[in-house]
């Protein structure tokens, strides 16, 4: 698994998942569908990509195509650091 | 159910409905002992209407209006709010909010978080908070707009600690009200009114433990739209008739739309009237002119506040019943 997936991953599980420590959250599995990211999940989400990354998160980037799996996430951030 | 998707819908018999409520806000007072109720009026259409029911179920000298300014409100909404208890011929007590927000930390609290963004911002400059985004297909998030001395806007997306710092501040505003109402219900031996519409209660457009909490919610069963035919029903002003929805709870201007909602409240209110009735997107955008990817946002969105504002509309939970007690 790659550094960026092990990183988001974690903070995920830590930050949406606590309390929910049967969850295992899939490379597809959609953050949405699982209703983690409603408009303050997805800023913290975001707030925690730009720290963690260093990267500049534009607002027509904060789309489900960029943010709502972990492989969707993984290619952004690789796309942005690029 | 009608066959056109518009204003029709919200039709009733509002002498048969007027007659219902105060009927129900009877029956609380029966059930509670309470003698009469306390209505916090904004001078907007919704504590409006509830005061103007308030008075027609337990009389005018039963009801005790209250003006719960503080230093961002509009000067309009207690103008309007005090105009409407004349009216009425409702005692009334305005109570200037700001020195006990100031004590505890509401605006400093508030003017640090956006510090974060603004560094130069000083109390003086206006803000408000905007939802950007989810229309277009993508998520929503916010975004922070502040006006310096000037005039000159400026604008961030705000990033999550201090959105919620922002939010968290501000909601003192509302928790401080409402203990001001529940001061005076006690008082009184009163019971309190909460005054939000359907919409804002389906969509959880509320503090909790603010204006969230209350005794009775006259119109939480009620379209926007039928709030407004109601006071219009009952023949007040017509500046209260014409009042256009705001927060207030920020310094700039803000509609509820462009912080909370994800279309003006007559399209919102038909679009939440729509999904309630299993109404299609395509018949949905055609009635409001829109896209039907755009009412199929709609529709997710109204879903999703739901799921999301769950929260707000949870009672204390206990982790096994007291059955001793009488249902409340």
């Amino acid at each position: 698994m790659s550094q960026v997936k092990t990183a988001v991953k974690e903070y995920i599980s830590e930050n949406f998942l606590m309390w929910q420590s049967d969850m295992e959250l899939g490379d597809d599995t959609s953050l949405l569908d699982l209703g983690l990211l409603d408009s303050t999940g997805v800023i913290e989400l975001v707030s925690f990509l730009e720290d963690e990354f260093g990267i500049q998160v534009e607002d027509e980037e904060i789309t489900p195509e960029n943010l709502d799996t972990l492989n969707k996430i993984c290619s952004y951030v690789s796309r942005k650091t690029a | 159910m009608p066959t056109s998707l518009n204003a029709q819908v919200f039709e009733l018999d509002y002498d048969r409905e007027i007659e219902r409520i105060c009927q129900g806000m009877r029956d609380y007072n029966r059930r509670y002992r309470r003698r009469g109720a306390v209505v916090a009026m904004s001078g907007g259409i919704d504590s409006s209407v509830c005061a103007a029911l308030c008075t027609k179920a337990f009389g005018p000298e039963r009801v005790q209006a209250l003006l719960l300014p503080e230093q961002d409100s509009s000067q309009a909404s207690s103008s309007l709010g005090g105009m409407l208890a004349e009216y009425l011929g409702l005692d009334y007590i305005a109570t200037d909010l700001s020195p006990t927000l100031e004590a505890i930390g509401c605006y400093r609290w508030r003017d640090e978080a956006i510090r974060t963004l603004f560094p130069d911002y000083r109390p003086e400059w206006k803000i408000k908070i905007a939802i950007s985004g989810g229309t277009k297909g993508g998520f929503h998030y916010f975004r922070l707009i502040v006006q310096s001395p000037d005039g000159k806007l400026h604008e961030k997306r705000l990033p999550h600690k201090a959105y919620l710092q922002i939010v968290a501040a501000t909601n003192f505003k509302q928790r401080i009200r409402k203990t001001i109402e529940y001061f005076h219900a006690d008082r009184l031996n009163y019971s309190v009114i909460g005054t939000p519409n359907r919409v804002e209660y389906d969509q959880g457009f509320f503090v909790k433990n603010g204006d969230g909490s209350a005794d009775i919610k006259p119109i939480a069963h009620l379209y926007k739209t039928q709030v407004y035919a109601l006071a219009r029903h009952m023949g007040l002003p017509e500046a209260i008739c014409t009042t256009t929805p705001t927060t207030d709870t920020y310094s700039l201007p803000q509609g509820q739309d462009e912080f909370y909602y994800a279309l003006p409240y007559d399209k919102m209110d038909l679009a939440l009237w729509a999904h309630n009735h299993g109404v299609a997107a395509e018949r949905l955008a055609e009635a409001l002119d829109i896209g039907v990817e755009q009412a199929e946002l709609v529709y997710a969105d109204i879903e999703a506040k739901r799921s999301t504002t769950r929260y707000l509309h949870s009672r204390p939970v206990l982790v096994e019943d007291v059955t001793e007690l009488p249902t409340p």
